[in-house]
């Protein structure tokens, strides 16, 4: 039995240590909102926070998770007004939407570390998560206006 | 008036001479100075212990240098803020950068894709519990030295990450430079097997750490 703690939840399970955190998340707790998009840690729609860094959870055995506290994109925020959810709805930045989770998820690491980031920050960032869209240049709009939002005390600009 | 019974001739031949062999000394010793810190690294903190031997020590450099210099090290030893991949050495995608520590920036930081150990299958992430690049303050870069440069930049402690002689022997026993021969599927290994580049790195430091010719 492993014990994972995820957005601030005990959740005890019967699970292979070797298994991926994803596969965990999704088809054994329910977290969906996380998504398969390569498997092989080349594209970011899996990252969640592991002890506050972008892990990329198709790669992250739950051997590593355990007892780690995981935060996943339903637990960014208690009202879903993390300053990033605010910008992208005001932004409209998603297309089809699924890489989504692991940009916001890549981006509030970003904020965290660099409240007032550039766009060669936000570069730096946020190059490992792939959207098939091309949202990017909404992506990057969005992180500075999150900033913003953030420097505003959470509050809309 | 008070005569200097010894100025004669032959004391200024004495003099003359003098001058002439402390000229010569003067002249040796600054040659050999020279000499010295352009073939070996002269410092005080790792001593030589009187069995250094210039040709064998500069030799197993050599050897050294060919695995330094192989993609599975060279790779996290980059001239740029970036890693490299892969045993073409391109530039590591995603655009990772070294970051203060070496350990990556923001949402790139190496272990959020690198685990404690190797991801199985082909060219998947390698792993190991210390994966990162050397420090932006320290960067030890390997890419594009020449033997001479590298082994001289590996004995100073001003560049070589403040290490000792007993210290640098230690370092080609730790966990992340055996990570070289434990690559995983779809890398090359080092030229050298391990064990191969141990008794090489022992003997170059063992025998004076002197660098090969330039």
């Amino acid at each position: 039995m492993i014990t994972l703690n995820i957005n601030q939840k005990n959740y005890t399970i019967d699970a292979d240590p070797e298994m991926p955190l994803l596969w965990a998340l999704r088809d054994i707790i329910g977290l969906v909102g996380t998504k398969y998009g390569c498997g092989v840690a080349q594209c970011g729609a899996c990252t969640v926070h592991l002890d506050g860094e972008a892990v990329r959870s198709c790669v992250t055995k739950l051997k590593r998770a355990a007892d780690k506290k995981i935060v996943t994109i339903e637990g960014l925020s208690k009202n879903n007004d993390h300053p990033l959810q605010l910008a992208w709805q005001e932004v409209d930045v998603p297309q089809c939407g699924y890489c989504q989770s692991g940009q916001i998820m890549s981006a509030a690491v970003l904020l965290r570390e660099n409240p007032n980031p550039m766009d060669t920050d936000i570069d730096a960032a946020m190059e490992g998560n792939l959207c098939r869209c091309g949202t990017y240049l909404r992506i990057r709009k969005a992180i500075h206006l999150a900033a913003e939002i953030q420097r505003n005390g959470g509050r809309k600009v | 008036m008070k005569q200097h019974p010894h100025h004669t001739a032959w004391y200024y031949f004495h003099v003359k001479s003098m001058l002439v062999i402390s000229g010569i000394i003067f002249v040796v010793a600054i040659t050999t100075s020279s000499f010295n810190q352009d073939s070996k690294i002269i410092d005080d903190s790792i001593p030589s212990k009187g069995n250094t031997d210039s040709v064998e020590s500069a030799q197993a450099f050599l050897q050294v240098y060919k695995v330094l210099m192989s993609p599975r090290c060279m790779n996290c030893h980059p001239a740029a803020d970036q890693p490299l991949q892969g045993d073409d050495s391109h530039t590591h995608n995603m655009n990772v950068q070294r970051g203060k520590d070496g350990k990556g920036l923001y949402a790139l930081k190496c272990a959020n894709c690198h685990q404690p150990e190797n991801t199985p299958g082909l060219h998947m992430p390698p792993g190991n519990p210390k994966w990162q690049l050397p420090p932006a303050d320290m960067k030890m870069v390997f890419e594009g030295k020449t033997a001479h440069e590298l082994a001289l930049q590996i004995m100073n402690e001003k560049t070589n990450g403040h290490k000792s002689k007993e210290q640098l022997l230690e370092h080609a026993r730790d966990t992340l430079v055996k990570a070289g021969w434990n690559m995983g599927e779809g890398r090359l290994p080092p030229p050298l097997a391990y064990d191969e580049f141990l008794k090489a790195w022992d003997t170059w430091i063992n025998k004076g750490g002197y660098a090969p010719g330039k």
